[in-house]
């Protein structure tokens, strides 16, 4: 009945004979029976790599596993043609489906899964939507330049842009003196790791909702956009107006170049799933929503490390270094960022990534 | 023919079976998971992640009162109570974001909530649930259920104007994704390729026809012995099989007197008192014998309207 490889297997761990097969008045009892104990064995695997004691499981069981699911899968067969016992049916089908999601589960843990993602998968998605990130990126110019337009014609439009709590002291006819206070390096470390955190905690939390956005509203999450870009684009008439260009720049870039390419792919990433979902060519609606939301998800896990990077440097480097160390660490950064999505190639795409 | 005729819950149940065939050529069922007990996991999720979130909340701020307590000097003790806010940061983001993803990344599939609800996410298309699908189903997350809420808290009062009214449909829209497909799915699965299942971890319960009358065919209580003929095991099919085997297997003395009854009353026998679980067993096993037999020959009777068998 069982083929060799089986009982050489099961020497070691022999398993309880079932009660008392012949007393089975029914054929299909008797067949049951004879099997249970095959039956129990992979539960009992099953319930250890649920839980995800892998370490705890001999070499025997491993090996075995396949077997017995095949074993359970043809019992099921089996079963569903000759028994009409209703709760050895439901218990082999359950036993089944959890035989199926762990001999056809995830054969490598998340941390070789996030070493994949970083030597190619984190690049290879951003590539995939290139297009997305195009359009996100002439918007955003768009709206900075919108900003500074509307700015410089009309500094009305400077108090309707920006929230005076949000502005403070930085408003048209302020003092160069004033502005430049705003942009001097600190003195000393302290409170920074707070405001670093917070700031990634806040910025995070905002890239997803742009992705959910994005997703949600498509063309009108550009508009959101839009309007924060212009708010940058105020700031910049604001400090050109004092003089304070090169400074105000250097004071942005050293974060800004990493947190804006995040927030850029955030807004991109959302809005390719719903371009994908507007335009899916040849496949079904659902297959390509699925496609572009893996993808999506693949650059929003990279947007949230792109911010801790953001975050870290917006409350160090921007507070401690001077002009020139900002631009430096800012350029370095776009640089890295770019190398890294663009040239990097990393390892070959394997089917899930 | 028969399904008009199934209970309500059956019928319930049949709606949301689904199949899928594995490699082996098995048609592996599953079953959707109902929308009310995917409700019930994620209120019980919120609820742990509360409570883990005020337990650490009071730890750290027992710490941190520990080092005010504790610090001399100024300066160190403004770096150690930052680095306290630090952690208290970081935590919340994590717990957050990260309870809903890492949980269902696991070889379970499933959050705490979703384990005591007995259900899992899987993969649509049965292939293997990837980090990647967790992620995009859990990044909407925030979208399809606070969004919604807080607009609705908004929109009402009027201070948000018709801007606020649209935004609240539109939003509701995701809320109610899930009632508007038959898989139940909402928009975080529609975008992940994945559904959330019936993951039921069912015992085997032992073999009927082992034990008593199953086996022998007569009383051990009052030696008294059943032999049913043809005609008499002919009135009933599967369904009524199957709900026998349940009552049997609970062991419910009234339940068990009263089909006793409403057996003896369909076949035509003189219903006794005393001895109706041994009745019963013997009825079960040639009943299910009769029926398995035709099996073999591929006849199925279905339930008692079917007049197949």
């Amino acid at each position: 009945m069982k083929a060799p490889i089986l009982n050489t297997l099961f020497d070691r761990n022999e398993v309880t004979p079932p009660a008392d097969i012949e007393a089975a008045a029914l054929r299909s009892d008797r067949f049951r029976l004879e099997r249970e104990g095959e039956w129990q064995r992979l539960e009992e695997i099953l319930a250890r790599l649920e839980k995800g004691r892998l370490r705890k499981l001999s070499d025997e069981d491993v090996l075995a596993l396949p077997a017995l699911y095949r074993m359970a899968a043809s019992s099921l067969a089996v079963a569903r043609e000759t028994s009409l016992d209703a709760s050895t049916l439901s218990y082999l089908e359950s036993l089944v489906q959890r035989a199926w999601f762990q001999v056809y589960g995830p054969r490598q843990g998340f941390f070789a899964w996030f070493r994949r993602f970083l030597s190619g998968g984190w690049s290879r998605a951003i590539r995939e939507i290139w297009l997305d990130i195009c359009i996100a990126l002439a918007v955003m110019v768009a709206g900075t330049v919108t900003g500074w337009l509307l700015v410089a014609r009309d500094q009305e439009w400077f108090f309707a842009l920006i929230p005076a709590e949000f502005a403070g002291d930085r408003v048209p006819g302020a003092s160069r003196e004033a502005l430049l206070r705003g942009l001097q390096a600190e003195e000393d470390t302290q409170g920074l790791s707070a405001f670093a955190a917070y700031l990634f905690s806040n910025n995070a939390g905002v890239s997803i909702l742009a992705f959910a956005l994005g997703f949600a509203f498509g063309v009108p999450s550009l508009m959101l956009l839009v309007h924060n870009m212009a708010l940058l684009g105020a700031m910049l008439w604001l400090y050109h107006d004092a003089g304070l260009t090169v400074e105000f720049v250097g004071w942005l870039s050293v974060h800004g170049t990493t947190e804006l390419f995040a927030i850029l792919l955030a807004g991109a990433a959302g809005m390719h799933i719903g371009r994908k979902m507007a335009f899916p060519g040849n496949r079904s609606i659902m297959a390509a929503a699925a496609e572009s939301g893996k993808r999506g998800a693949l650059v929003m896990l990279g947007v949230v490390i792109m911010l801790i990077f953001a975050a870290l440097l917006e409350a160090f480097p921007r507070q401690l270094l001077g002009m020139e160390g900002r631009y430096i660490v800012g350029i370095f950064m776009l640089l890295l960022w770019l190398a890294y999505f663009f040239a990097y190639r990393g390892r070959p795409a394997e089917r899930s990534l | 023919m028969s399904t008009t005729r199934l209970a309500p819950h059956l019928a319930y149940r049949a709606k949301r079976h689904r199949e899928v065939v594995t490699p082996e050529g098995i048609a592996l069922p599953f079953t959707v998971a109902s929308r009310s007990s995917r409700a019930g996991a994620l209120l019980l999720d919120f609820v742990i992640m509360t409570v883990i979130g005020i337990i650490v909340t009071l730890v750290l701020i027992w710490m941190g009162a520990g080092l005010l307590g504790d610090g001399e000097d100024g300066s160190e003790l403004g770096a150690a109570a930052e680095f306290v806010v630090v952690l208290w940061i970081l935590f919340w983001f994590v717990l957050w974001n990260g309870y809903f993803m890492v949980l269902e990344m696991g070889p379970r599939g499933a959050t705490f909530g979703k384990r005591a609800a007995g259900i899992r996410v899987a993969s649509r298309d049965g292939g293997r649930l990837t980090p990647e699908a967790v992620i995009a189903r859990n990044l909407l997350r925030d979208i399809e259920l606070f969004t919604p809420l807080i607009l609705m808290m908004i929109a009402p009062t009027g201070e948000a104007g018709l801007a606020g009214f649209a935004a609240m449909a539109w939003f509701l829209t995701f809320m109610l994704f899930p009632f508007f497909n038959k898989d139940a799915m909402r928009a975080g699965d529609l975008i992940a390729g994945t559904w959330v299942v019936e993951a039921p971890r069912t015992k085997l319960d032992h073999a009927l026809s082992t034990e008593g009358a199953a086996k022998q065919g007569s009383s051990i209580l009052t030696g008294a012995e059943y032999k049913f003929g043809d005609e008499e095991l002919a009135v009933y099919g599967e369904y009524e099989l199957q709900t026998l085997e349940r009552v049997l297997r609970d062991g419910r003395p009234e339940a068990l007197a009263s089909v006793h009854e409403a057996i003896c009353r369909k076949i035509g026998w003189n219903p006794g008192a005393g001895d109706e679980r041994a009745f019963l067993e013997a009825f079960y096993s040639q009943l299910r014998a009769r029926l398995e037999g035709n099996m073999r020959f591929g006849v199925r009777k279905k339930d008692k309207f079917d007049a197949s068998g």
